[in-house]
């Protein structure tokens, strides 16, 4: 399938709203988990969770997909799949009609400036000075000439963002990918890739920067972001998600190779079908 | 003892020649210069298609020739179809690569189409095993570059490439899960399989 950043970032880069009658614990639940105080709460734990991977599933060797929870991972699937038809896409529809392009851009742009102190974080544990410093770089000059990240003129510059998160971090330090999961409304993920998740949203940045920052508003901009993903990337995800014949192994393909490839894994040796037509 | 420096060109030319005479011969067929230009005629005309204003169908029907001019088409479809390929009668493959052809043109035209705008360029190739791996970058307006490469050979007798590796994503892996997938869901049935592939994509 094509243009797996996007399918992948329809999941990734925000966490849709749910269902009406559980909306109001999970919002809670959101806001207590992206709190500052809740965060420190949280710290310890999620970090004794990232190191205790390094014991979980090992890997069963180079083209082989490690996913002993398939019949769950397919289950939760399901729920996405559904939760995608009823909700998320229809949500995005009406995000996309009502919003004019320009203004769906700029609360993506917004979204993605908000990110940018959680890679520099990142891009330190994993000592890449260099993605640091683009990564900072471009925060000051869209929060500054962009206003406060609504524009993205360093884009046009060819400044682009180098994301990253804590899954990454845990990959740099030598932490095993562990297995493939697929979770409710956070989608396709590993083991490593979850505790990461969890790790970013309560350590990020921004909320100990500005602590008097209305809870719910960097969230709410990042709904708005994923919605408008969605909406953007409409047919791709449609494809992906709703035409495939088999979506569940299609998505954990596209998650897998494309998340090796964004933490510069070498892929398992180059298949030749001239060689060999029936090799994988 | 002297060595006559002649002799000893002469023995340097024989060594050289037999190397020579080692490396396989259709490695000659295709160097990497000629991978890179083949990707380069490729990316130009794409660019035409996805700049030229015209209409969906008429963008589908120009995706199909480039790809069966610049794909090895037969390849991709044995490779996607896997083992199963084993047990299919000649007309039967035959009947499966065109409808592959159709299939896989109608989906990756799709995506193609929504560089509309945009532009590919070529950035980099390099040797891939005994075949070549040419890098291009797409640029899209708004968007970070994506990274396009495209695995070329020549062991089918032509230039051609047989993988398109979109930001990590193989697409003969992905293909190999989905037709895999259909034929499930056809029960194994080849026939029913070519089927379903007319129109999907």
């Amino acid at each position: 399938m094509l243009w797996p950043r996007a399918y992948v970032m329809a999941w990734r880069s925000g966490r849709p709203r749910p269902g009406t009658s559980e909306l109001r614990t999970v919002q809670l639940m959101i806001s207590r988990l992206f709190s500052p105080a809740a965060g420190r709460r949280l710290l310890p734990v999620a970090l004794l969770a990232a190191t205790a991977l390094s014991a979980c599933a090992p890997s069963k060797g180079p083209g082989v997909i490690n996913d002993p929870y398939e019949k769950q991972n397919r289950e939760n699937h399901a729920v996405n799949v559904a939760l995608d038809s009823h909700l998320i896409k229809p949500a995005s529809q009406a995000y996309g009609r009502v919003l004019p392009g320009p203004v769906r851009a700029g609360v993506s742009n917004f979204a993605g400036n908000l990110s940018l102190p959680s890679y520099v974080m990142n891009d330190l544990l994993q000592a890449k000075v260099g993605d640091a410093a683009q990564n900072t770089l471009r925060f000051a000059f869209n929060t500054v000439f962009g206003l406060g990240g609504i524009f993205d003129p360093a884009g046009a510059l060819g400044l682009h963002a180098k994301s990253t998160d804590f899954g990454a971090t845990l990959a740099t330090w030598g932490v095993r990918e562990g297995a493939y999961l697929e979770v409710v409304v956070l989608g396709p993920t590993t083991e490593r890739d979850l505790a990461g998740t969890v790790v970013d949203a309560v350590t990020n940045p921004v909320m100990f920067l500005l602590p008097n920052v209305p809870r719910g508003y960097p969230i709410g901009v990042k709904v708005g972001s994923a919605l408008g993903n969605r909406y953007k990337y409409n047919d791709l995800v449609d494809s992906v998600l709703h035409d495939s014949a088999d979506s569940y192994a299609q998505g954990r393909l596209i998650y897998l190779e494309k998340r090796h490839y964004e933490l510069g894994q070498k892929p398992p040796a180059a298949n030749d079908p001239y060689e060999d037509p029936y090799a994988n | 003892m002297r060595t006559d420096p002649f002799r000893r060109g002469i023995l340097t030319a024989a060594v050289s020649g037999l190397a020579l005479a080692a490396i396989p011969f259709r490695a000659s067929a295709l160097d990497l210069a000629t991978a890179r230009a083949l990707i380069d005629q490729l990316v130009g005309e794409v660019n035409r298609i996805i700049n030229s204003g015209e209409t969906e169908t008429q963008m589908f029907a120009d995706f199909e020739k480039v790809f069966a001019k610049y794909a090895d088409v037969p390849i991709i479809a044995r490779s996607a179809l896997g083992v199963a390929a084993r047990q299919a009668s000649a007309q039967q493959m035959t009947a499966f690569t065109t409808a592959f052809q159709g299939y896989l043109s109608r989906k990756y035209g799709r995506r193609f189409r929504e560089f509309i705008g945009g532009k590919i360029e070529v950035t980099d190739a390099h040797p891939l095993n005994d075949n070549y791996e040419v890098v291009s970058t797409a640029t899209l307006r708004g968007e970070a570059p994506f990274d396009l490469r495209w695995w070329v050979s020549s062991k089918s007798g032509r230039d051609l490439f047989y993988n398109i590796i979109i930001e990590g994503v193989n697409m003969l892996a992905t293909e190999r899960t989905e037709i895999g997938a259909m034929l499930d869901q056809n029960n194994g049935n080849i026939d029913a399989l070519i089927k379903q592939l007319q129109t999907s994509g």
